[in-house]
């Protein structure tokens, strides 16, 4: 329900033209769990924006859900992405001012979804997530653990098909990254398109399906085998 | 987004930068209060003058020798001819005519006013017992000066408070003698301590008869020539009548100006007006250039948020919503910023009318209106640029923190 075709993505720095991505084709299926992996300059968060309709193809298709998403003016793209797209962050992007509560609440206070709904819906991630006791603190008030938590709360707030995770542990110690990816992993298991984009070979290693990219284009593209026994 | 949640958002960011939106408060208020405290002065100002010369009444005609046109030329200078005096037979032909009921011919002059050893010099007005009813003067002792001919020279006089006090310290200064240049004149009343109307400080004046007056300061003609007449009505016809015998006086020229109550006022009230909307021109820059520094300060918010403005683009925020939360964030602190104006306004006027209650200060409503209108329009105009950039950020590069 992902697809990628002949997607390039140029940039120009300075007086250079940059090829971020390199006719690159793809696709994911529904429900599938897939990592990304690669040296910086690869163009993985790169690929991982355009999925997520953060960004636009210089060239090329791309289908969500079956659906040309090239035509679409940027507030569609953003009505999209807040419908059908989740995203956790390396550094968490919380905003500071907001309680753990009124973060997750957030893509719903910008849908338009009346309070009650709300505090329902963020009541059962927060229980979910077990953060039930944090929900009045700041993130300042929070580990790194907790805040990128919150973060996945919000980035299923709007119950997204596809969640795309850029470095999700980058800032997290092992035992919070550990945290932090079985969260992801029993989301994906519920049904929902699971990409995570990482360097660490033992986050990427976790994946059913990994990508490997470099200058722009996929080098490799490997389902796991089946472990016996 | 609903319209609450947007006022929420907006109200919850600017409470929690609280530096920067004091700074923008007080911006606002300073350039609401400044606008309310000057178009106060300047309404109380236009109320002061009016109401002085309200006092004067509406059946006053005032004739004063020589033909001054609004320009401000001298009379004389350009025609090459001097205006003839106003005399005591003008002011007699001015009598008989049916519209007037009286008349107050006065002569001005300044003269040294002596008490056996005291002296000093004072104001001498020279009137007639009609001038009383014409300007009503309170009298603290004895009487104003005697009805009779306007050319009869009665050595007596009336003078004011502070006369009384400085040339009669020990006794009363009624029925006592005193000299007016070399002449003795009788004192037969005195002034009370009511103070200025327009020009003439009635505690520092001397009052004579006009021919007492004219003899004095060896003069025919008039300073100033008061009339009343028999009504409000009857004043535009006794306004035509005193010109055409004056004019027919004075060899067919109209050699005087003539001044009635409506003339001055909507005169005075022009010139007050103007100088109050001036004011508030120069009051309301200070409004815009607190709309300078609202985009500033909203330029200076956005780029410390762009990570912020990147994440609600993230979580499907449009450009329109994006906006909508800055440009509101704006207005709020417009619109606090100008309530807390017209209080800090208000509670001058207040202080002001309490220590000067000669001055008494109040807001008009059309500059209350004005000032929050101005200060709401600041918002608008100068919190829509940042806002429009903050939604035309672009998501990925605001997410790494660059522009």
């Amino acid at each position: 329900m992902i697809e990628l075709r002949s997607v390039s993505r140029h940039f120009v720095m300075g007086d250079q033209q940059v090829r971020a991505l390199d006719e690159v084709d793809l696709r994911i299926e529904s429900g599938e769990y897939l990592s990304i992996m690669g040296p910086s300059g690869s163009g993985k968060s790169t690929l991982l924006n355009i999925i997520g309709l953060l960004d636009r193809p210089t060239s090329g298709e791309y289908l969500l859900d079956g659906r040309d998403t090239i035509s679409l003016s940027d507030d569609e793209l953003a009505l999209m992405r807040g419908r059908k797209i989740g995203f956790v962050f390396q550094s968490f992007h919380l905003v500071p001012r907001m309680t753990a509560f009124e973060n997750i609440e957030l893509p719903m206070v910008l849908a338009g979804e009346p309070a009650a709904q709300r505090r329902r819906r963020v009541t059962e991630l927060l229980d979910s997530l077990s953060l039930a006791d944090r929900a009045h603190h700041r993130p300042n008030e929070l580990s790194g653990g907790q805040r990128q938590r919150v973060a996945i709360a919000r980035a299923m707030v709007m119950k997204p098909t596809v969640l795309l995770a850029d470095e999700p542990t980058g800032n997290l110690d092992h035992a919070s990254g550990a945290e932090v990816l079985n969260a992801i992993e029993s989301l994906n298991a519920a049904g929902i398109t699971l990409l995570v984009v990482t360097h660490d070979i033992e986050v990427g290693d976790r994946a059913r399906r990994r990508i490997r990219m470099r200058d722009g284009r996929i080098v490799e593209d490997r389902e796991k085998e089946a472990v016996s026994g | 987004m609903s319209f609450r949640d947007l006022l929420r958002l907006s109200a919850q960011s600017a409470l929690r930068a609280r530096l920067r939106s004091l700074m923008l408060l007080l911006a606002m208020s300073i350039g609401v209060a400044s606008v309310v405290v000057l178009t106060s002065l300047g309404e109380a100002a236009r109320r002061y003058v009016t109401g002085e010369f309200q006092a004067l009444g509406a059946r006053l005609i005032i004739v004063i020798p020589g033909r001054s046109e609004t320009g401000g030329v001298a009379p004389g200078l350009l025609s090459g001819e001097t205006p003839r005096d106003l005399t005591l037979g003008d002011a007699q032909a001015v009598l008989r005519i049916t519209e007037v009921e009286r008349v107050a011919p006065l002569v001005v002059g300044s003269a040294p006013v002596s008490v056996g050893a005291l002296e000093r010099e004072a104001p001498v007005l020279g009137a007639n017992s009609d001038f009383l009813e014409i300007y009503a003067f309170e009298l603290q002792r004895g009487r104003f000066l005697p009805e009779g001919e306007l050319a009869a020279d009665r050595a007596v006089c009336v003078i004011g408070a502070n006369i009384a006090r400085e040339l009669f310290p020990a006794r009363d200064a009624l029925g006592a003698n005193l000299r007016i240049g070399d002449r003795r004149f009788r004192v037969i009343g005195v002034l009370g301590d009511e103070g200025r109307t327009i020009g003439l400080d009635s505690q520092e004046l001397v009052i004579v008869p006009v021919g007492a007056a004219q003899a004095l300061f060896n003069t025919e003609s008039l300073f100033r020539l008061l009339i009343q007449t028999r009504s409000r009505e009857a004043l535009p016809r006794a306004q035509q009548a005193v010109v055409a015998a004056i004019r027919e006086r004075h060899q067919g020229e109209e050699d005087v100006t003539v001044i009635t109550q409506d003339a001055l006022l909507s005169t005075f009230d022009r010139i007050f007006t103007a100088l109050t909307l001036t004011l508030a021109g120069i009051a309301s820059i200070s409004l815009v250039v607190a709309g300078v520094l609202i985009m500033n300060v909203m330029l200076v918010s956005v780029s410390q948020r762009t990570a912020e403005v990147g994440l609600l683009k993230a979580i499907g925020a449009t450009r329109r919503q994006i906006t909508a939360l800055f440009l509101t964030e704006a207005v709020l602190l417009s619109i606090a910023g100008a309530l807390a104006g017209l209080a800090v306004g208000f509670a001058a006027n207040w202080a002001v009318r309490g220590l000067y209650p000669a001055l008494p200060l109040h807001a008009p409503f059309w500059a209350i209106g004005l000032a929050l209108a101005t200060a709401l329009v600041s918002g608008v105009l100068f919190g829509w640029t940042p806002a429009r950039g903050a939604a035309q950020l672009d998501p990925v590069a605001a997410l790494a923190g660059r522009k």
